[in-house]
């Protein structure tokens, strides 16, 4: 198996007035389990239903009623620990964690403070080829999410949709690892990679399935590797939390603009405060959340609901021995089995759809390379016009699979190959069966190749004396031949038969 | 048969199965208790019409195969969540809740049989030892002080079940039990109460108070009853975390009144400094009784004892500040009429401020300060700390061979309404000799035992081993057959 190794990215630098500054980013992501009920009731986690219909009494916080943990969503957070290869803890706990709002009916959220279902992990973030940052994880815990308080329906009231309540979320929080916003955003499309390999999240930004708080701080050059050596966090800069981001673009915008505040902060001699923000994208700034006065004191304590979570060795080891290949690994198999570069390899092994999709075409059609060059070329290309994604795709493995065969028994050109995946793409059918149907098989037959060239020569005497002396132009009399055969000509034999005419 | 109201659930099943009664007639003399009792308080909602029904029900399935509690009509504290009717904690920010649903424990009864004759009376959320936090006005005690006529409290929190059961309004009730509050009202209204080991009943649909002292158990006029009544209450429920996966023995099978052998401790602890003499004494003669029936009487020593008051004043209300935000008037219950311009804080602040009583108010700032930050080492996790040393205190007690202990269940009588509820210390303090129960999750039982020189009922507790109720029932029953206690409150409401 081939042994990747990688040079680490340089940190995203910023010129200050005074100085040059580097970034340090955490990020604290909230990833929806997959499941099909909520963490602590049995209500569905169905995504668009009418409001207020998918909530159990536990969900409402009606009095008496209890939580009771759905294994399925414990289950999906062992299996994320161990996607990010972490330490996954028999012994967890959930603790509530107290406040007051109108789409958390208990008021407390239950989470787990304390003593989280998986400890330390890493993922590792490509920035390009033989470039990768490690970033540590160190911890994910469960818990529950919030409702949805709905301000704009009525000028007086506020409405309630408590769909959402109660649903689970796993928070995989990174250390201070990630060095600027597009490491950032490689950070979150990894990790979301790695959920949708494991089936443990379905990673839909949009629907805010998968969220982010980033939390930013600046430093001086060097002040970095002193906080690596010795994990003291006095060597960093304070850090601000930017609160409930879930796109990439504002993400990365958000800790640009954060950065660059708190640099005119430093450089003119202020302090940062320790505080949560949100970011504008309108206003392209980040505004403080909350004041000191009014900051949130969750007095966590141990949920008495609940008991503490103790799960066996046996069942962790069961999970794990049923992971499915997660993309590091897809990718170096790709690499080694199919002869693809690191690119390639990295492209369709992005989403697993994507990459079982290019595995098929590359074993039914016996050709790995050719298999990537059309999947990514040619078929993504083609998704992309349309804004489609794999799983509009209307063209099959083995459509596509015919096609590659067709090009590699030289019965169609590339040229005639492209025209005819669009034929199949717009129209469907049997790739074989249209070529001999609408006559596009290559002409190969060095007879009728040779009288077209005869005639092209015989009509452009002039061009033929040039050529003689500039073989360069021979191109000319090939594109000729081709325009003349309709493109069906074998463009290797004309080749051939022009050099060989042309210089008799 | 007559004062069918007067018989107790052991009695009456006996009479049911016998054809010598019906439970329709059983229901009717309790109902008609209880339209004549408005002066105790201690029914709040009243339902004869489900009543009524579940008579009629019991009635056509009865025969010697019937259920335990089958035709049986009782009392079901306002705590419990019971389908359709006002289910209120005793609790102005639940006026007007009537759940959708049935609590586990209200469930089974019924499915045993029992008849529902209305909710009854409580302090606030369970929150108080006189019944006098409650939104409906406190319960009154059916006893009386000799020839004064001083309303007293039938204590708390399980006042009003304690009350009907002792004035016969209805044949038991259930409770619930966070510090004391079945055995107290239990031992001040001459009845017996039971809390069971932490897990053996299910908190479904229970309103909370503190998740992790709060129990239920029944309230009845024998121990034979609490066993029949426990078994039907208790057992494993899946919507409970907390419930214990543990068979239910059959209780009542398990009392034979035979103590001889058993080791009952005598913690010297609970020896109080300024103690009632008569609380003293009457400690003295249960020892006796249950020397004199043959058990070995071994002084131990529960040495956190002292620490479980206070330890049990951070933790119990650390709990309740949780488990009550979600009374916010925002889903159910009482929400306060907002001013122009108000937002959800003072929708929040409103509500809170009219639908909570002042023990509660008290009670949830003691909570949210003990948690805060800063102080949550020194409060709560240090009363975490101090339960963990009380239960270690019992289990090496019961690891010498402990068979169960023996205490006062209350340092005095009932008292006289309004006498304490100025000096919310002095009320907490009615809780010392129960609390420590709690926070070791263990079985707990009041018996009566005697009368106060002003005739007031006194109780014995017997604190058992973990999920040995039958045990614990099988002594308590000796304890009861030694003492004799039959006594009734003369009637006066």
């Amino acid at each position: 198996m081939l042994d990747l190794t990688y040079d680490t990215p340089k940190p995203k630098v910023i010129a200050g007035a005074k100085h040059d500054w580097e970034l340090v980013i955490g990020m604290e992501v909230h990833a929806q389990v997959s499941s099909n009920a909520k963490l602590f009731s049995g209500a569905s986690t169905q995504f668009g239903a009418e409001p207020n219909s998918n909530v159990a009494f536990v969900d409402a916080a009606m009095p008496g009623m209890l939580p009771v943990i759905n294994e399925y969503c414990v289950e999906q957070a062992v299996r994320t620990g161990l996607g990010l290869n972490a330490q996954i803890h028999l012994y967890s706990a959930f603790d509530r964690k107290n406040y007051f709002y109108p789409d958390l009916p208990q008021g407390y959220q239950i989470s787990q403070l304390y003593h989280p279902i998986v400890g330390e992990g890493e993922i590792l973030v490509e920035m390009g080829p033989g470039l990768a940052r490690k970033v540590r994880v160190e911890r994910i815990h469960l818990e529950q999410d919030a409702g949805k308080s709905i301000h704009d329906m009525d000028p007086a009231m506020s409405f309630v949709d408590l769909n959402r309540t109660g649903v689970a979320l796993m928070e995989i929080v990174s250390r201070p690892d990630i060095r600027g916003p597009e490491e950032a955003a490689a950070y979150i499309t990894k990790l979301r990679q790695i959920l949708r390999y494991l089936g443990t999240c379905d990673g839909n930004m949009q629907n805010g399935n998968l969220r982010a708080d980033v939390n930013v701080s600046i430093c001086l050059p060097g002040a970095y590797e002193r906080y690596q050596e010795t994990q003291d966090f006095s060597h960093l800069g304070t850090r601000c939390e930017i609160k409930n981001m879930n796109s990439m673009r504002f993400i990365q915008q958000a800790i640009d603009v954060e950065a660059r505040r708190q640099i005119a902060i430093v450089e003119g001699g202020g302090r940062v405060d320790q505080e949560t923000r949100l970011y504008d994208p309108d206003k392209g700034e980040t505004r403080s959340m909350r004041s000191k006065e009014e900051a949130h004191d969750y007095r966590y304590f141990p949920c008495p609901d609940l008991l503490p979570l103790e799960i066996e060795q046996a069942w962790i080891d069961d999970i794990a021995a049923n992971l499915p290949e997660l993309p590091d690994a897809k990718k170096v198999r790709f690499m080694d089995d199919f002869g693809l570069t690191d690119y390639d390899a990295s492209v369709l092994t992005a989403d697993t759809a994507d990459a079982a999709f290019f595995e098929e075409v590359a074993g039914q059609s016996g050709d790995g390379k050719l298999a990537a060059n059309w999947v990514i070329n040619e078929l993504f290309g083609r998704l992309k016009k349309e804004d489609h994604d794999i799983s509009e795709n209307p063209v099959s493995p083995s459509q596509l699979a015919d096609i590659i065969k067709l090009i590699k028994s030289g019965d169609i050109s590339g040229k005639i190959a492209k025209d005819l995946f669009e034929i199949v793409y717009t129209e469907g059918g049997d790739p074989a069966r249209i070529v001999e149907a609408r006559s596009m098989k290559q002409v190969t037959d060095t007879g009728a190749i040779e009288a077209a060239v005869d005639e092209i020569i015989a009509a452009n005497p002039a061009q033929v004396e040039k050529a003689k002396n500039n073989p360069k132009l021979a191109g000319w009399f090939v594109g000729q031949v081709m325009k003349a055969t309709g493109g069906k000509a074998n463009p290797k034999a004309v080749n051939e038969i022009v050099t060989q005419k042309l210089s008799a | 048969m007559s004062d069918l109201n007067k018989l107790g659930l052991a009695e009456a099943r006996d009479a049911l199965r016998a054809g010598d009664t019906t439970s329709v007639d059983l229901t009717e003399a309790c109902l008609g208790s209880i339209e004549a009792a408005d002066a105790l308080n201690a029914f709040v909602h009243h339902t004869p019409d489900i009543a009524m029904d579940q008579a009629r029900a019991a009635d056509a399935r009865m025969g010697p195969d019937a259920p335990a509690m089958c035709g049986l009509p009782i009392g079901i504290k306002d705590l419990f969540c019971t389908r359709g009717v006002p289910s209120q904690a005793g609790s102005g920010i639940l006026k007007g809740f009537k759940p959708e649903y049935e609590s586990t424990i209200t469930s089974q009864l019924f499915e045993a049989g029992a008849v529902m004759l209305g909710k009854l009376n409580m302090d606030e959320f369970a929150m108080g030892s006189s019944n006098e936090t409650s939104v409906y006005g406190n319960a009154v005690n059916p006893w009386r002080r000799g020839n004064d006529d001083t309303a007293l409290t039938p204590g708390g929190s399980s006042g009003g079940s304690a009350s009907a059961v002792s004035a016969d309004l209805c044949l038991a009730a259930t409770g619930t039990d966070t510090g004391g509050s079945i055995r107290q009202p239990a031992a001040f209204t001459g009845i017996t109460g039971i809390k069971p080991t932490y897990g053996r009943c299910s908190r479904w649909g229970v309103v909370a108070f503190a998740s992790s002292l709060d129990q239920a158990g029944p309230m009845t006029k024998s121990v034979r009853d609490a066993a029949i009544m426990l078994e039907a209450m208790c057992g494993h429920d899946p919507k409970d975390s907390t419930s214990a996966d543990l068979p239910v023995p059959n209780f009542e099978a398990l009392l034979k009144g035979d103590v001889r052998g058993k080791k009952i401790g005598i913690p010297k602890e609970y020896r109080l400094d300024g103690m009632p003499e008569e609380i003293e004494a009457l400690w003295a003669e249960g020892r006796q009784m249950l020397e004199e029936a043959g058990a070995e009487m071994v002084d131990i020593s529960l040495p956190h004892t002292k620490y479980a008051l206070p330890a049990y004043y951070v933790v119990a209300p650390a709990e309740a500040s949780s488990n009550l935000a979600r009374y916010d008037g925002a889903r159910y219950g009482h929400r306060a009429k907002l001013d122009q311009g108000d937002g959800i804080t003072e929708m929040y602040e409103k509500t809170r401020a009219e639908g909570f009583g002042d023990e509660v108010k008290r009670r949830v700032m003691i909570g949210t300060y003990v948690l805060s930050a800063g102080f949550y080492d020194a409060y709560y996790n240090r009363a975490r700390k101090v339960r963990t040393l009380i239960k270690k205190d019992f289990e090496d007690v019961f690891a010498q061979g402990i068979d169960a202990i023996l205490t006062p269940a209350t340092p005095s009588a009932a008292f006289g309404l309004g006498e304490a509820s100025d000096d919310p210390v002095q009320m907490y303090l009615n809780d010392i000799f129960t609390v420590t129960v709690n926070m070791a999750g263990l079985p707990g039982i009041a018996v009566p035992a005697g009368l106060d020189k002003q005739g007031l009922p006194l109780g014995l507790q017997l604190i058992g081993r973990p999920w040995e109720e039958g045990d614990l029932l099988n002594i308590a029953y000796g304890l009861e057959s030694a003492v004799g206690f039959v006594a009734k409150p003369t009637k006066w409401w």
